[in-house]
């Protein structure tokens, strides 16, 4: 089967850094799959880049048959990928109500959105009694349920989740990768970038481990699980 | 009204639009000739009310052709380039002054001397209110802009675009991802400050029977000062800037003297950017 997302050697910079040096990937079409590394692997420059937030150097990014990485990030919204950021980004002063209308900016078909609305609140129930409340109220654990749900809004073909663990509680963490196990089995991939390998690898088919920018090591989750290198330089254990 | 349109702007882009009281400017001359296209003495009834009406329609689409022509030519280039904020403002004063000098020129429509607007809605007492004088055109400023004010803020709360402008003032990136095209979302927001200049340019010149190459000046620092007491960026508080900052004018004018009517308005804009620049309903300015 053809892969939903190709990323073919994309390289990124910040004016004279290079934050992305060459990264090739692939998402499956019904794939968790993960991007870990620590702080400036350049998971979240990948993830910006196939956003269409960050423009890339070099490389190519292919959604569905079709190269994106010239496109406007509303556009990529439009094609199918949304993303739920690193550092959740809601809205802060507009309501939990109007903040998953957001997701749905895009979209003109209200029978859909009107039943998305429900799909969400059926994975995060909370967020029906916080509708009138202001996205900056609610709390770490739910301001990143509401992240995810808004860009559920968007219907995507794929799914972009930039370290949702953080910040998080391990008790939340489990909460949220029960529900991002859920959101894949109901049919949409998801590209998972995380710097909570353990959790990350539990939760996800395959995995790609960056480091200063390049892609050291892919594999099944498993076997990334069970790898030395990965135990000892992301999992914390000998 | 012109505090709406530094506000919006501002809230949207982080951005003082400095050439926003010449958009007002073009506003006072497209009502002017409106006007006079239709009228020249004074009118009553049901032709008042149209031709007051579509002299502020035309100011309103002058007004917008104008703060579009400007983010166009002055801002969009610069914003496409990531430039930094202060050629932004150099942008904005270069814009201005090519404006007001533009219709220095042009004397067929400006000139160096004020043009009068023709007479057409004649002064005179509306009612009186504990011994004060509300004039028919007091009456129809007051109008128009609780009209106007109105629909802008059901505009920005409750329409999908407003939906959008809220969260490209709150976070753009994170706007972008959610899929609102950020380039349409500033161009709607200069169309409507720019509306909302034009319909406060025409009131202004037939309040005042005139407009003049440099007569937004003194009217687009007063509302700027409006918009920064009311906290900028935030539609209700330009609201409230407006009215506080013409009480407190009018409060110096009766306790002090007339003359000293602009410096209080200045005195204000020093006070609120010493002690509280963020302004009465502003917020807390972002890291």
């Amino acid at each position: 089967m053809t892969p939903i997302l190709e990323v073919r050697g994309l390289r990124v910079r910040y004016g004279a850094i290079e934050a992305v040096k060459g990264i090739s990937m692939t998402v499956g079409q019904a794939e968790i799959v993960t991007l870990i590394g620590g702080n400036g692997a350049g998971k979240t420059t990948t993830l910006k880049t196939i956003s269409s937030v960050l423009r890339p150097a070099a490389g190519e990014i292919v959604f569905e048959g079709e190269r994106t990485d010239r496109l406007p990030s509303h556009e990529v919204v439009r094609r199918g990928i949304c993303q739920a950021p690193e550092g959740r980004r809601i809205f802060p002063r507009m309501t939990v109500r109007d903040n998953l209308e957001m997701g749905a900016y895009a979209r003109r078909d209200p029978d859909g959105i009107g039943s998305d609305f429900e799909r969400v609140f059926a994975l995060f129930p909370v967020l029906r009694q916080r509708l009138r409340q202001q996205g900056g109220t609610l709390s770490g654990g739910e301001q990143q349920m509401l992240a995810i749900g808004r860009a559920l809004m968007a219907r995507p073909k794929l799914l972009l989740l930039d370290e949702p663990s953080m910040g998080l509680a391990p008790m939340m963490v489990d909460r949220i990768f029960e529900v991002v196990r859920e959101i894949n089995a109901q049919g949409t991939p998801i590209l998972l970038v995380e710097q909570n390998a353990q959790v990350a690898l539990q939760t996800a088919q395959r995995g790609y481990v960056l480091e200063s920018g390049t892609v050291v090591l892919e594999d099944e989750a498993a076997a990334l699980l069970g790898n030395d290198q990965v135990r000892k330089s992301y999992l914390g254990t000998d | 009204m012109i505090a709406l349109g530094y506000t919006m702007v501002y809230g949207v882009l982080q951005l003082i639009n400095f050439a926003h009281s010449e958009v007002f400017m073009v506003g006072t001359f497209a009502g002017l000739y409106a006007l006079k296209a239709m009228a020249s003495g004074p009118e009553g009834g049901i032709v008042l009310a149209g031709v007051v009406g579509t002299a502020m329609l035309a100011a309103m689409g002058a007004s917008a052709l104008t703060a579009l022509g400007l983010e166009r030519i002055a801002y969009r280039p610069l914003r496409n380039r990531g430039a930094p904020r202060l050629s932004y403002l150099i942008s904005a004063i270069g814009a201005s002054l090519f404006l007001q000098n533009l219709l220095f020129v042009l004397t067929p429509i400006g000139g160096p001397a004020p043009r009068p607007y023709p007479n057409v809605m004649v002064r005179r007492t509306a009612f009186t209110v504990l011994g004060y004088s509300v004039s028919n055109q007091q009456l129809l400023i007051v109008a128009t802009m609780i009209a106007m004010y109105l629909a802008l803020d059901r505009f920005v709360m409750a329409s999908h675009t407003g939906r959008g402008i809220r969260a490209v003032a709150e976070d753009p990136e994170t706007a972008g991802m959610m899929g609102v095209n950020i380039k349409r979302i500033v161009v709607v927001t200069f169309l409507v400050g720019g509306l909302m200049a034009g319909a406060a340019g025409s009131l202004y010149g037939i309040y005042f029977g005139q407009a003049r190459f440099d007569i937004g000046f003194i009217p687009g620092i007063k509302a700027f000062t409006a918009a920064v007491l009311g906290g900028i960026g935030n539609i209700r508080g330009a609201l409230l800037g407006g009215l506080l900052l013409g009480l407190l004018e009018n409060l110096g004018v009766t306790c002090i003297r007339s003359d000293w009517q602009d410096v209080i308005a200045f005195l204000v804009l020093v006070a609120v950017l010493m002690f509280r620049p963020s302004g009465l309903l502003g917020e807390a300015v972002r890291g």
